[in-house]
């Protein structure tokens, strides 16, 4: 008896392990792969649509949703293993870096009616010129965050994360990119066009910064400011929306002089072997009611000029989620940085860390 | 011969799983972008040397620390009744059903300002923030590794022959002397392997470090899981020279052991 159920279990894990490897390369025609970023999508969180089970019932197409932490996680796997995506979500830089070595399929946009609504600020990419890879999926821009009791004056710009009166209590990005671009702009650098000696005068400026900080934060942050733990941190706006709504002392300020507007672009990779269906997926994660539905859940910039007219006015006037045109006007984009440059922003700000 | 063919889907399996990723990592470590031979990516390895000495030491001072906790609570455990033993077995083994970044977490938030800690220490007057420096780190990685240190002590004194014991004490011991010439010196392979076990992972643990520690505790491990971001070859050079400093590590504890350390 005990023999046979030994067999039977032995039989059973080897069909997994290998149903597990069938996963990779089997594709059904009704089926679509998206690697999306972690949580970055409204999936019925608060009571909101879960939008991949909306897709999936009004196709008929199977969503396989798996998710990835940094754009270079993503292209690593694209690069490197087997595998089998469909639809894909990168950023800015990393979209032109995929452009160039060959990695994306060019989407047929006449299988896509919603692109019609995307705003046209974010056609033709920086890191797309022709407008042949990409559709928009979020954008923001960075800013800071700080406690009003504890920060006397109404800061303007980034000079503040260098003040020694509130050594110990300040935060910085754990992201060499997001890093350096604060320092050079603090410099009156343009980060988006800099150069190996603006990355090293950029090294010099966070040298300085470091016995003022409390901590490189990523996804710390939160806990650190809702908490009131720490006093001023910069990061993404959208997330900062967030922190405010967990804690009244927090308020947000927008660098005058400008910030780092980011995107993540929906793309299709050349491993993809359902590219309809990662264009029907595409179209109806643009259409308004959808994207407007991830807008409430991610209080990203939303770049669907219909689902913004969905959106409640709480949202829509937030100045975190939804950056006037002027103030956008005053943004960079690192649309085209330089793999090569890239390299040599980590290791230096690594090293920074290391010393 | 048959038991020859029973180790043939092991020796299989470490020659995928073990072998060709080592064989990866070097093949990696020495060569550039181009696939040629090179040995920058180990010569730009050089400038984390302290943040390597660093590791090493808060390894070594992690583990000595567990030994000097679990030593004792092993021995004391062991000399309970077997029904009471697993009960506290089990005790210590339930905060390693939940997922160790849950734990860490849970650290940041006992040592915070405004913590737990705090709040008592308040009470007399003390005020203050225990996180992000270098104590709390190591009070993250004994919490850690404690078990590891803990498991292989308590097996070993476990089994140790209650007639020997009996023997020493007929023979006149005292029991300091019992404890000197019985138990310490048959509970050695238990502390060998305990060693082991903290001391190789804690070396190259990651992520405690970024939640715990302050700007500058980094941790090796942290750096290769950066420097991996955008350049394999010098990741892959850290960690080569890392594998080589656990290995003359281990070299050392399998002499000092007898050969009883496990590899």
């Amino acid at each position: 008896m005990k023999k046979a159920l030994t067999v039977v279990l032995c039989i059973s894990m080897l069909g997994s392990f290998a149903s597990l490897f069938a996963g990779c390369s089997k594709t059904d025609a009704g089926e679509v792969n998206v690697y999306n970023w972690g949580d970055y999508a409204a999936e019925g969180q608060y009571g909101l649509m879960n939008v991949i089970d909306e897709f999936e019932k009004e196709t008929g197409i199977k969503v396989n949703y798996t998710s990835y932490e940094t754009n270079e996680d993503l292209y690593n796997m694209l690069k490197n293993s087997n595998v089998s995506y469909d639809v894909v979500v990168p950023s800015d830089y990393m979209i032109s870096k995929m452009i160039k070595e060959g990695m994306l399929l060019e989407i047929n946009y006449d299988n896509i009616p919603n692109y019609q609504y995307i705003n046209n600020r974010f056609k033709h990419l920086d890191c797309d010129p022709e407008n042949k890879y990409t559709v928009v999926y979020q954008w923001g821009v960075t800013a800071l965050v700080y406690d009003k009791t504890k920060v006397k004056n109404k800061p303007t710009n980034w000079d503040v994360l260098w003040d020694e009166n509130l050594k110990g209590d300040i935060l910085m990005f754990n992201n060499s990119r997001d890093a350096m671009a604060i320092a050079m702009q603090t410099l009156g650098i343009t980060p988006s066009t800099c150069t190996k000696e603006d990355i090293d005068k950029a090294s010099e400026k966070l040298r300085v910064q470091k016995p003022l900080l409390k901590k490189y934060v990523m996804d710390q942050v939160f806990t650190e400011m809702e908490t009131s733990q720490s006093t001023i941190a910069p990061y993404y706006a959208g997330d900062i929306a967030m922190m405010m709504e967990e804690n009244e002392d927090l308020d947000y300020c927008l660098p005058d002089y400008g910030s780092n507007l980011f995107y993540d672009a929906m793309c299709i990779p050349t491993c993809s072997k359902n590219k309809e269906n990662a264009e029907k997926f595409i179209n109806f994660m643009q259409k308004p009611e959808i994207a407007a539905e991830n807008c409430k859940y991610l209080r990203y910039g939303c770049p669907n000029d219909e689902a913004i007219k969905l959106l409640d006015d709480e949202i829509r006037n937030n100045e975190l989620t939804l950056p006037s045109e002027e103030y956008l006007d005053k943004c960079y984009v690192f649309g085209n940085l330089d793999p090569e440059l890239y390299e040599y922003m980590q290791e230096q700000f690594v090293n920074i860390q290391a010393e | 011969m048959k038991s020859k063919l029973l180790s043939v889907p092991y020796l299989i399996w470490m020659l995928v799983f073990t072998m060709i990723p080592l064989v990866m990592i070097a093949v990696t470590a020495f060569s550039d972008n181009n696939g040629h031979f090179s040995l920058e990516a180990l010569a730009s390895a050089f400038p984390y040397t302290h943040v390597f000495l660093k590791s090493l030491w808060i390894a070594l001072l992690s583990t000595v620390l567990c030994l000097v906790i679990a030593y004792p609570m092993a021995y004391m455990v062991s000399q309970m009744r077997e029904s009471t033993q697993n009960v506290v077995v089990m005790l210590l083994m339930i905060p390693m059903w939940m997922n160790f970044l849950l734990r860490i977490y849970a650290w940041v938030l006992l040592l915070q300002s405004g913590g737990p800690l705090d709040t008592l220490l308040s009470a007399i007057g003390i005020h203050g923030s225990y996180t992000n420096n270098t104590a709390a780190v190591i009070v993250g990685m004994i919490y850690e590794y404690l078990p590891f240190m803990f498991l292989p002590i308590y097996t070993v004194m476990g089994k140790i022959d209650k007639g020997l014991v009996e023997a020493a004490q007929d023979l006149g011991s005292n029991k300091s002397e019992v404890f000197r010439k019985v138990i310490f010196p048959l509970s050695i392979p238990g502390i060998i392997s305990g060693i082991t076990m903290v001391f190789v992972p804690s070396a190259s643990t990651f992520v405690v470090a970024q939640y715990l520690g302050g700007t500058d505790d980094i941790m090796i491990g942290d750096i290769i899981d950066r420097i991996f971001f955008t350049n394999n070859h010098v990741g892959a050079a850290i960690s080569l020279i890392l594998m080589i400093f656990i290995l003359i590590f281990l070299v050392l504890m399998n002499r000092f052991g007898d050969e009883e350390a496990i590899v």
